[in-house]
C-alpha cells in the first residue's frame, strides 16, 4: 500500500509545478505586451530626441557695408549681395588670407545669406547708406556644431568643420554675434538642397491637396457603395462578389495601387505626372475599402425599427435611407473616413510610383502642379547624407505624427460624442 | 378641410412623386456604380499588371524569369553599348522577401499571440481598454517612420553588436528590416487573434476549469486548439502584409540581390526592386521598366491567394460559434 502522506506530498509538488507554470504563462503575456510598448516608446522618444534640434536654427550677426557704392538705392535688387556678405566676413576676420581659408570663411554662412540680406533691405530701405549689423543664417555645419552634433575633438580631416572655422565661431559667440533662434523657415519654406533652408511647407501643401482629392472621391463613392450594399443590394452572387472584392482590396499591398496609378492614370489617361490629382486618386482607391467597411458597420448599427417607421409613414426606400438611416449613421461614416484619411496621409509607396518624389521647392498652387507629400519628403530627406537632414527628417516625422494623432483624436471624439445606443 | 385643398395637395404630391421617382433612379444608379468601383479597381489592377507583364514576357521568357537565379536589371542605354543584357531571375528576390518576412513573423508571432492571449484571457477590462489602443498605435504609424528607424537606429545598432561579437554584419542587414517589420505587424496578429479567442464560448472555458485545469492549461489545451484555424488565418494575413510591405525594405534592406539565408547579409525584396526600377526617369518599352510590372503581378497574386485563404478561414471560423 502506498503511504498516503508521500502521495499527498507528491500531489502537492505536482500542483505547485502547475501553479508555477500558470504564473510563467501569465508573465509571458505581460512581457510580450511590455516589449511591444517599450519598442514603441523607444522609437518615438528617439525620433523626438533627434528631431528636437530642428526647432531652432543658428543665425550669425555681421556688419555689412551698405554704402551707396555697394548698393545703389535706385536699384536695390541689382546689387551683388553675395559680394557684400563675403566682404563683411573678410573684414570681420582679416586673418583669413589663403584661398582655402577664405573659402572656409565663406562657408560659415548659408548660401542664402545674400538673399536674406536683400530681403531685409527691401523690407526696410532705411538701412541703406551706412554700415549695418544684421542677422543672416549660418550654414548647416555651423548649426550642427552649435547644437553639438559635430564634435570639436578628433583630427581636423575627420570633421566637417575645420580648426579655423571653430576659431571664428568661438570669436563670434564671444561677441554674442551668433545665436539660436526659432526655426520659422522650417514651416514656411519648401525643400532645399541646403539643409539649413529646407522646410516642409511644400510637402505639407502637397499632402493637403492630395488628401482633398482623396476625400472628394472616396467619401461619396465609399458612402454610396456602403449604403447600396447594406440597404439595397439583394444577397446574391453579385453582392458576394463585390463584398469579397472589397475585403481583398483592403489587404492588397499599397505599392500595387501605385502600379495601377502609373499604368492607368498616367499612361492611359495621360494625367500629369507627380501631381496631387493622381496622388489623391490613387490614395482614394486605397481608402475606399476602409470607408466602405466602416460605413457598413455603422449602417448595421441603426435599428430596423427606424426603417420600418419611415416606410410605414409612406417614405420611399431611398427617402427612408437618406432622410432617416444615413443621418443616424453619419458619425460612423465620418469616423471611418477620418481613419481612412489618416492612413492615406501616412502612405508613401504608391506616391513613389506615380512620381511624387520630385524635388519641389515651390509651394504647389493647384492639384495639377508637380508636388510631393510629407511622407515622401521624409523618405527623400532620410536618404540625404548631411547630418543636418537627419534632424529635419525626424522633425518632419514628428509633424506627420502630430497630424495623425490629431486626426485620430477627432475620430475618437466624434465616435464618443455621437455614439447612439439604440 | 376644403375639398379643393385636398386635390391641390394631392396633385402637388403626385408631381413631387414623379420627380422624386426620377431622383430615386439617379440615386440608385449612382449607388450601384459606386459599389462597382471596387470591382473595377480589382479588374484595373489585374488588367494593367497583366498587360505590362505580357510585354515583359515577350522580351524575357517566362521560364527565365521564374527559374533563373540572377537578378541584375541593368540594360544597355545605347544599342552600341557593350553592357550586360540584364538578368531577370526572380529567385533571389523571392528568397530575400521570404527571409525578411520570416524574420518578421518570428518576431511578431510569439509577441502577438502572447499579447492576444493575455488581453483576452487575463487582463482586466481597464487594462484591456488601455493596452489595446496602445498596441494599435503600432499599426497606425506610417511605414516610412519604421523605415527611417530601421535604417538609422536599428541597423547600425545590430551592426555594432555583431562586429563586437566578431561577426560580419552588412549595414543593410535583413535582420534589421525584419525585426522592425515584425514589430509593425504585432497588432495585426494580436487584434485578430484576440477576436477569435473572444469568440470561443464561455462554456468551453468553464468545462475545462471545472475539471480542475488551471487557466493556462485551459488556454493551451482547449482554447488555442479550438481557435487554431482562426489564428492561422491571422498569421497568413500578417504574412501577406509583410510580403507586400515596401517602405521598410526600401529604406533598410538595400538593393543587392543576394541568394542567401544569412540574416546578417543584405538582401533585396520584390517591393524594394519595384521602387528602384520605377523611380526616376524611365522609358516604357525597356525590359527593365516592364519587369517591375511582372514583379507587381507576382506580388499581387501571392498576396491575393494568402488574403483569400485567410479571410475565408477567419470568416468561417467566426460563424462557427455565432
Amino acid at each position: 500500500m502506498t503511504n498516503p502522506t508521500t502521495s499527498f506530498l507528491k500531489g502537492q509538488k505536482h500542483l505547485n509545478r502547475r501553479h508555477n507554470a500558470e504564473q510563467r504563462f501569465q508573465w509571458m503575456g505581460r512581457i510580450a505586451i511590455a516589449l511591444s510598448l517599450i519598442f514603441l516608446a523607444f522609437m518615438i522618444t528617439s525620433i523626438i530626441w533627434q528631431g528636437k534640434g530642428a526647432v531652432s536654427t543658428t543665425k550669425v550677426m555681421l556688419a555689412f557695408d551698405l554704402s551707396a557704392q555697394m548698393v545703389d538705392p535706385e536699384n536695390i535688387k541689382g546689387a551683388s549681395y553675395e559680394k557684400i556678405v563675403k566682404s563683411a566676413l573678410r573684414s570681420q576676420f582679416p586673418n583669413a588670407k589663403k584661398r582655402k581659408q577664405k573659402k572656409a570663411l565663406y562657408a560659415l554662412v548659408s548660401s542664402d545669406a545674400g538673399f536674406q540680406l536683400r530681403d531685409q533691405i527691401l523690407a526696410n530701405p532705411a538701412l541703406l547708406g551706412a554700415e549695418q549689423t544684421l542677422w543672416v543664417s549660418a550654414s548647416d555645419d555651423v548649426d550642427m556644431l552649435m547644437k553639438g552634433h559635430i564634435s570639436r575633438a578628433g583630427a581636423q580631416s575627420d570633421r566637417r568643420v575645420n580648426d579655423d572655422q571653430i576659431g571664428w565661431i568661438d570669436t563670434l559667440s564671444d561677441e554674442d554675434a551668433i545665436k539660436r533662434v526659432f526655426n520659422i523657415g522650417f514651416f514656411t519654406s519648401g525643400d532645399s538642397r541646403e539643409p539649413e533652408l529646407a522646410g516642409i511647407l511644400s510637402a505639407l501643401v502637397g499632402s493637403a491637396l492630395s488628401l482633398l482629392v482623396c476625400f472628394a472621391l472616396s467619401f461619396p463613392i465609399g458612402i454610396l457603395a456602403a449604403i447600396y450594399l447594406e440597404e439595397f443590394a439583394k444577397k446574391n452572387r453579385w453582392s458576394d462578389l463585390i463584398e469579397i472584392n472589397i475585403n481583398n482590396l483592403a489587404a492588397v499591398p499599397s505599392i500595387v495601387f501605385g502600379l495601377l496609378g502609373l499604368s492607368i492614370f498616367l499612361n492611359v489617361f495621360g494625367l500629369p505626372r507627380s501631381s496631387p490629382l493622381v496622388g489623391g486618386m490613387v490614395l482614394a482607391l486605397m481608402t475606399l475599402p476602409t470607408i466602405i467597411i466602416a460605413a457598413r458597420a455603422s449602417l448595421r448599427a441603426v435599428p430596423p425599427s427606424i426603417r420600418e417607421a419611415a416606410l410605414g409613414m409612406g417614405a420611399s426606400p431611398v427617402q427612408t435611407t437618406f432622410h432617416h438611416v444615413a443621418p443616424l449613421a453619419l458619425p460612423g461614416f465620418l469616423t471611418g473616413t477620418i481613419v481612412g484619411m489618416a492612413q492615406a496621409l501616412g502612405e508613401t509607396a504608391p506616391l513613389l510610383m506615380i512620381g511624387m518624389v520630385a524635388f519641389i521647392v515651390d509651394i504647389p498652387s493647384s492639384i495639377l502642379e508637380p508636388a510631393t507629400a510629407l511622407p515622401v519628403q521624409i523618405f527623400l530627406w532620410a536618404d540625404s547624407p548631411e547630418r543636418a537632414f537627419l534632424e529635419k527628417t525626424s522633425a518632419a516625422i514628428i509633424v506627420l505624427l502630430i497630424f495623425l494623432v490629431l486626426m485620430n483624436i477627432i475620430a475618437i471624439t466624434l465616435r464618443k460624442k455621437y455614439e447612439t445606443r439604440f | 378641410m376644403a375639398s379643393e385643398d385636398i386635390t391641390q395637395e394631392n396633385s402637388f404630391n403626385i408631381t413631387l412623386g414623379n420627380r422624386s421617382k426620377l431622383m430615386e433612379h439617379i440615386v440608385k444608379l449612382a449607388m450601384v456604380l459606386s459599389a462597382l468601383v471596387a470591382v473595377a479597381v480589382t479588374i484595373g489592377i489585374v488588367l494593367s499588371l497583366m498587360f505590362e507583364a505580357l510585354e515583359f514576357f515577350k522580351k524575357i521568357p517566362f521560364s527565365e524569369f521564374l527559374f533563373s537565379i540572377e537578378w541584375s536589371p541593368q540594360t544597355a542605354l545605347r544599342t552600341d553599348q557593350v553592357a550586360a543584357e540584364g538578368k531577370f531571375g526572380v529567385i533571389p528576390l523571392f528568397t530575400g522577401t521570404l527571409l525578411i518576412s520570416a524574420i518578421a513573423m518570428c518576431v511578431a508571432t510569439p509577441l502577438g499571440l502572447a499579447s492576444a492571449v493575455f488581453l483576452a484571457e487575463y487582463a482586466s477590462k481597464r487594462t484591456r481598454d488601455w493596452v489595446k489602443p496602445m498596441l494599435e498605435i503600432l499599426a497606425g504609424i506610417p511605414t516610412v517612420v519604421y523605415g527611417f528607424f530601421a535604417a538609422l537606429t536599428v541597423a547600425p545598432f545590430i551592426r555594432m553588436t555583431g562586429n563586437n561579437m566578431g561577426l560580419e554584419v552588412s549595414s543593410e542587414s535583413a535582420l534589421a528590416a525584419g525585426l522592425v517589420m515584425g514589430i509593425m505587424i504585432i497588432p495585426l496578429i494580436s487584434s485578430l487573434s484576440d477576436d477569435v479567442i473572444n469568440a470561443v464560448p464561455q462554456a468551453m472555458r468553464d468545462a475545462s476549469l471545472g475539471m480542475g485545469a488551471t487557466h493556462s492549461e485551459t488556454v493551451k489545451k482547449v482554447i488555442l486548439p479550438a481557435t487554431l484555424p482562426g489564428i492561422a488565418g491571422s498569421l497568413l494575413l500578417a504574412a501577406s502584409r509583410a510580403i507586400g510591405e515596401t517602405m521598410i525594405v526600401v529604406m533598410a534592406a538595400g538593393l543587392a540581390a543576394n541568394l542567401t539565408a544569412n540574416p546578417l547579409e543584405a538582401v533585396t525584396t520584390i517591393t524594394a526592386q519595384i521602387v528602384a526600377l520605377l523611380t526616376g526617369d524611365q522609358e516604357f518599352d525597356s525590359a527593365k521598366t516592364l519587369s517591375a510590372f511582372a514583379l507587381g503581378l507576382m506580388l499581387f497574386i501571392v498576396t491575393l491567394v494568402l488574403n483569400y485563404i485567410s479571410l475565408r478561414i477567419v470568416k468561417k471560423y467566426r460563424e462557427q460559434y455565432d
